[in-house]
Parts: structure tokens; C-alpha cells; sequence
């Protein structure tokens, strides 16, 4: 995984509540097998009109936000179902940090799989933030994951919070099965323990 | 380690720390997951992850995989021509279940099914559990007394190579719904009264334990369901305390323990529900008398009134932003403000789904079914939850009455549910739909969903109109 130190990009804004995974990426899209290729999808039933052609209303498709790497929206984003093509086709598309005042948990870890920061901030904050992503392609954002901040484009700094493992895995892209793969004696003798204690859970 | 033992506990704090390998300093804790199920959908990239990187599973018998979500369920299945991008999903399960050495079982399978119904049908699904899968509603398994939640594909793959995942403790919350519910009322009403009462995000950063009386006189089937919408409230797991039921539903299948070991099992079980006077972090106390048949009228299951009810008026609402999202929800569903919820009619009824495809559910909409017709306007179908329940239904004659009365009896499969293949919704179809999502999109594009119960759209099926089935 590439590592996440510090994102200097345009921001959009989407001000919608409530955006769940089926608008992130709708399901007649979840029949590839393999992880990249989704950015085309994103958002697909609200950015394209049903003949395919782009809809000019919709923020992606706007000149000023189509090399957006940061996206500011509304409160439990990424609600519904489980489906981690979600964070695929937004890294696809290009986003490498989402920032809402909150987030479904599922999606919200799923994020953190594939490189993409998620930020929860007070709706106040999100709101000067959807202000400055107005300003189309003047809307340059810093976020600096290693000191928690982030920059407006005026220079205003708004720190956020992070759960430090998570940080700490973005900051140095590590893959986290590689690092519990490294405690596989704790976790052979926590099963050797439970084949003792509840052994109608093992075979033989 | 040692647990301060003199601390009453909840459900959830018990499974939570009976499931620890380790604890790291951050808060974070290594837990232990005993049962992992897969479906064509979220598990491809998972294997060719573990591939890619020359990994092997940790433990393959504690995997169970059974195509779901793109399986045709039309009465031909077994010759159709499948998309072809959809039988690429099917072929790769079972040619990695084969090169991994996973249970798999196949299409043409009678176990097959949902994987939210086929775990406990056979019995994989036991108390005391962490069970997770690439779906958000595996906290169906849950209304077991097991710690089940929904995963991506990340994390799919985490557990195939370590048996664990890396996971904060959730917070305490509990539903408690007491007395009875009245005639015509179902787990489903619940569910959706739940979720009308705390919002879609109402449980985020919990897990929902349901207690009170209404619930532990709920059958297996209908816990199912209410832990089943809990990630609709925003909690990826549910949780119901098991009891006898429960044990009687688990003891004797083809995956549960046998004889001394089934003893030594619920002596175990035994011990999990929450401790007298364990605290929780929100409580929140509903009257059963109080919850009537409950139908959607937006796009968010939050969006749901009574039967009785009218479509609500956005300029009753005062907050900016619940105004316009409450005018998008009316504007995509076709809606006007003021209409009684009864005169909406409907084309499409689909009663199936991991909410509610199981054998109670099919005999609530062949009770409503028997002896009437479906609407001609409407096109009904009834899509089991596996094969098992369908045979099932099938011994009791239940198909023979649906399709007396004009519904379209399928084959298992998650289908309508999310429209994954050909059983969609075509723009603008109203659907009375017994699922678990009504959100934009959901069911076909442009496609309208009202979310109920299986009496519920069973009654919408035979007036053509969303129909309160205490009046039918």
C-alpha cells in the first residue's frame, strides 16, 4: 500500500447526507473480480444521465473537480452495505481522503484498507471546509496525517483526530496481515487454549 | 491478563473479551473470529490477495461458502445462460473453494442459499460465536447470542490468512421492546419502527442488544430478522440473548455438536446472557402495544410511518437539509405530500431476501395468499431463502397456494434484494418489497421500494395497493 503523508489536493464538495455505498457505487457495477478499474462507476447513477452521457450538474463532472483528490460531505457517509468496492472505485476515481462530520464503521475501515484517510470534523467545521471546496479549482487543501492538520486554502488550520494504529499504518503503508501474521504464536496458543475450553468449535 | 471478574457484564462484553488473543496499547485488540462465510461477490479479491502474496487460509474448516448474491433464481436456473460477468463471480468461488480447500456448497445444491440462512440452517451459526462475511448483514447471526458483523473484503481476507481481525470495542447499547404485539405485527415491525425511532446512524459505534418480552416470544426466525435490520440502525452487530429456543433451533443439525458435546455447548451458552444489573452505554425502552404494521415511503429505511400514516411534508420540516433530502426522497419515489399511505398502488411485490425468506415468512404471505388473488396489475414474486427452506415450504404445500393465488415461486437467492442480475425493477416500478433496503438505486435504477413485512406485501400483492393487512 502506498504510504499516506501529506495530500495537497482540490477538494469537492458533496453536501448530501446519508450517501450510502449502492450511490457510491451501484450494484450492476460489483461483477468484476478484481479491485481497480471501479473510478468510471463511482457515483454512477447520480453523475451519468440513463443514455450514459455526463450529467453537468453533478459536482465530479464539473472542469474544476475532476482531478479532486479530497471529498467533503455529509453526516454517515458510506452507510449500507458492507461492499468494499465503496473505497475501491473512490481510490480509483482518484480520492485518497474523505471528510464528513460521520461515517458508517464499516465503510469508514474499509477506508483505512486501501489507503484512503477518512476525517470526522464537526458539521460547523465541514461546513467552512464545503465553503472553500466551493471555490472550484481554487480549492486547495493540505492534510498533513502526520501532524493532524489540515490547511485551508486562506491558511486557516483545523486539526483532527485519528486512531493512532490506523495513522500509524497509513503514515508507513504497511499491510496489516503482514503485521499479525508476526503474532501467529499468540494466536496459535489462543486456539490451543479454546480447543480445550470449547472443543465442540474445532474438528478433531 | 485478567478481567476484572466482579464487574457485571453484558452479552457483548463477554464476547468481546472471551474473543481477545491480544490487546495492543492503543486500544485496539486482536480478536479471535471462529467462523468466517463467503459469497461470489466480496470474496474474489480476497483470495487473490492471499495469492498474490503466497499466503494460505488459517483455518479452511472454519469456512463456509455458498453462492448468493448473483445466482439465478428463475425456474430454469440450471440451463439459463448467466451473464457472463456473473458466472465469472460464480466460477472464481468455486475454483478457489476448490484451491484452498473450502466447504463450497454449489448452486445446484439443495443447502444452498443466503448465506444469512444457510449458516444457521446447518447449523455453522452457534451461540457464543464471533462469525463474520463479506456482507453487512451477518448480523442476522446475532438473534443466536453470537458476535456477527459485516466485513469488507480487507478484512475478508485478514481472516482467511490469520483467523483474526485488528478491532476497537463498540459500545453497549439496548433495545428493550416489552409486552405483546398485536395481531398482524411482526419482527419486521419492529425492526422498522427501531430504525424510524433512532435513524440509520442512530447505532453507529454500537452494538444493539434487544431485550424485553416481545423479544424472547419472538421465534428464532423472526430474532433473525430484527438483528438481521440492525445495520440498518447504523450497528453492525445485533444481539439476542440465547435461551432454550435457541438451543432447541441449533441442537440436531448437520454442523452443531452431538451428544456430550452439545451438552457441554449449551452448559457454555448458558452462561452468556448479560449479568444483572451490567450497564449499558444507551437504553432505549419501546412498548410492543405500541408498534403497528410499518411501511417505507423514502429512501433510507428511516424513512418509515405506520400504515396509517400519510406521506409526511417536507415543509413541516424545519432543518434545511432534512428539507431538501426529504424532497429528493419524495421526488424519487413519486410522491406527494398529504397522500394516505393505503392509496398508493404498486406492480411489483418481491417477499424473500435474508430479512425475510425463511419458512415463517413464506407461511405469513401463504396465510394472506390462501384462498385470494394477486392484483392484475401486479407482478408477485415469492423467492425462498435456500433451497431447504423452499423444500420445506413445498412439504406444506405452501408453493401450491402462492401459485394458486398468482405469485411467481423461484428459486433460493438473494435476487431482488439488490438486483444484482436479471430480477430488478425497471424504472419507476413501485415495489412492496419484504427486504431490507430502500435506498436510490437499490432494487433496479429508478426502481421505488416499500419495505414491510412478508403479510404486508403479501396484502399489497392482492389489493394492488399498500395495504394494512389487519384490514385485509
Amino acid at each position: 500500500m502506498d504510504k499516506f503523508l501529506k495530500l495537497r489536493a482540490i477538494a469537492a464538495p458533496l453536501p448530501m447526507a446519508n450517501i450510502d455505498t449502492d450511490m457510491i457505487i451501484p450494484q450492476q457495477h460489483l461483477k468484476t473480480i478484481k479491485r481497480t478499474g471501479l473510478g468510471q462507476f463511482a457515483f454512477s447513477n447520480i453523475r451519468y444521465h440513463d443514455d450514459g452521457s455526463e450529467r453537468a450538474d453533478f459536482v465530479l463532472n464539473k472542469p474544476a473537480y475532476r482531478q479532486a483528490q479530497i471529498l467533503v460531505t455529509g453526516p454517515n457517509f458510506g452507510c449500507g452495505s458492507s461492499r468494499e468496492h465503496a473505497p475501491w472505485a473512490l481510490k480509483d476515481f482518484g480520492f485518497k481522503c474523505v471528510i464528513a462530520p460521520s461515517f458508517a464503521d464499516i465503510f469508514y475501515g474499509n477506508c483505512f484498507k486501501n489507503g484512503i484517510l477518512p476525517i470526522i470534523l464537526p458539521q460547523e467545521t465541514i461546513d467552512l471546509l464545503l465553503d472553500d471546496a466551493g471555490r472550484g479549482a481554487n480549492a486547495i487543501i493540505t492534510i498533513d496525517l502526520e501532524n493532524q492538520e489540515i490547511t485551508g486554502p486562506d491558511g486557516g488550520k483545523i486539526s483532527f483526530d485519528v486512531d493512532p494504529y490506523r495513522r500509524h499504518c497509513l503514515l508507513n503503508g504497511l499491510d496489516d496481515i503482514g503485521l499479525t501474521l508476526q503474532k501467529k504464536d499468540v494466536i496459535q496458543n489462543y486456539e490451543a487454549k479454546k480447543r480445550l475450553s470449547q472443543p465442540w468449535l474445532f474438528k478433531g | 491478563m485478567t478481567e476484572p471478574e466482579q464487574k457485571p457484564k453484558t452479552l457483548y462484553d463477554k464476547l468481546w473479551q472471551s474473543h481477545i488473543v491480544e490487546r495492543q496499547d492503543d486500544g485496539n485488540c486482536l480478536i479471535y473470529i471462529d467462523r468466517q462465510i463467503i459469497h461470489e461477490v466480496t470474496s474474489p479479491q480476497a483470495f487473490e490477495g492471499l495469492r498474490q502474496a503466497g499466503r494460505q487460509l488459517a483455518n479452511p474448516e472454519a469456512m463456509l461458502a455458498v453462492p448468493d448474491h448473483n445466482v439465478p433464481t428463475g425456474a430454469d436456473r440450471a440451463t439459463a445462460i448467466n451473464a457472463e460477468d456473473s458466472q465469472i463471480q460464480l466460477d472464481a468461488l468455486t475454483k478457489n473453494c476448490k484451491e484452498f480447500g473450502v466447504e463450497y456448497i454449489p448452486m445446484l445444491d439443495d443447502r444452498q442459499g443466503i448465506v444469512h440462512i444457510v449458516g444457521p440452517e446447518q447449523g455453522f451459526t452457534q451461540p457464543g460465536m464471533t462469525i463474520v462475511c463479506g456482507d453487512s448483514h451477518t448480523s442476522t447471526h446475532g438473534a443466536f447470542g453470537a458476535l456477527a458483523f459485516g466485513i469488507g473484503t480487507s478484512e475478508v481476507e485478514h481472516v482467511m490468512a490469520t483467523q483474526t481481525l485488528i478491532l476497537k470495542p463498540q459500545k453497549n447499547m439496548r433495545i428493550d421492546v416489552d409486552g405483546r404485539l398485536g395481531a398482524g405485527v411482526t419482527a419486521k415491525d419492529i425492526a422498522l419502527a427501531i430504525i424510524g425511532h433512532i435513524g440509520t446512524a442512530g447505532g453507529t459505534g454500537y452494538v444493539i442488544e434487544f431485550t424485553g418480552s416481545a423479544i424472547r416470544d419472538l421465534s428464532m426466525e423472526g430474532r433473525m430478522t430484527l438483528c438481521n435490520m440492525s445495520i440498518e440502525a447504523g450497528a453492525r452487530s445485533g444481539l439476542v440473548a440465547p435461551d432454550q429456543k435457541t438451543f432447541d433451533y441449533v441442537m440436531g443439525r448437520t454442523k452443531s455438536p452431538k451428544g456430550a458435546a452439545f451438552e457441554q455447548a449449551v452448559a457454555y451458552w448458558k452462561s452468556l446472557p448479560s449479568d444483572e444489573g451490567a450497564l449499558y452505554d444507551k437504553e432505549i425502552f419501546l412498548r410492543a402495544k405500541d408498534i403497528a404494521p410499518q411501511v417505507t415511503w423514502g429512501t433510507s429505511p428511516e424513512n418509515v410511518l405506520p400504515i396509517s400514516g400519510v406521506v409526511p411534508d417536507p415543509n413541516d420540516v424545519e432543518n434545511p437539509e432534512r428539507k431538501v433530502a426529504m424532497q429528493r426522497a419524495l421526488d424519487y419515489m413519486g410522491l406527494t405530500a398529504g397522500t394516505k399511505l393505503q392509496d398508493i398502488s404498486i406492480e411489483r411485490v418481491f417477499i424473500g431476501s435474508c430479512t425475510n425468506g425463511r419458512i415463517e415468512d413464506i407461511r405469513a404471505a401463504a396465510a394472506i395468499a390462501r384462498g385470494r388473488t394477486v392484483h392484475s396489475d401486479v407482478a408477485a414474486w415469492v423467492v425462498p431463502g435456500s433451497g431447504l427452506v423452499k423444500l420445506q415450504a413445498e412439504e406444506e404445500g405452501l408453493d401450491q397456494i402462492l401459485i394458486d393465488a398468482g405469485f411467481e415461486w423461484r428459486e433460493p437467492g438473494c435476487s431482488m434484494c439488490l438486483a444484482m442480475n436479471a430480477d430488478k425493477l425497471g424504472p419507476r416500478e413501485r415495489c412492496a418489497s419484504t427486504s431490507n433496503r430502500n435506498f436510490e438505486g437499490r432494487q433496479g435504477p429508478k426502481g421505488r421500494t416499500h419495505l414491510m413485512s412478508p403479510a404486508m406485501a403479501a396484502a399489497a400483492a392482492i389489493t394492488g395497493r399498500l395495504t394494512d393487512v389487519r384490514e385485509l
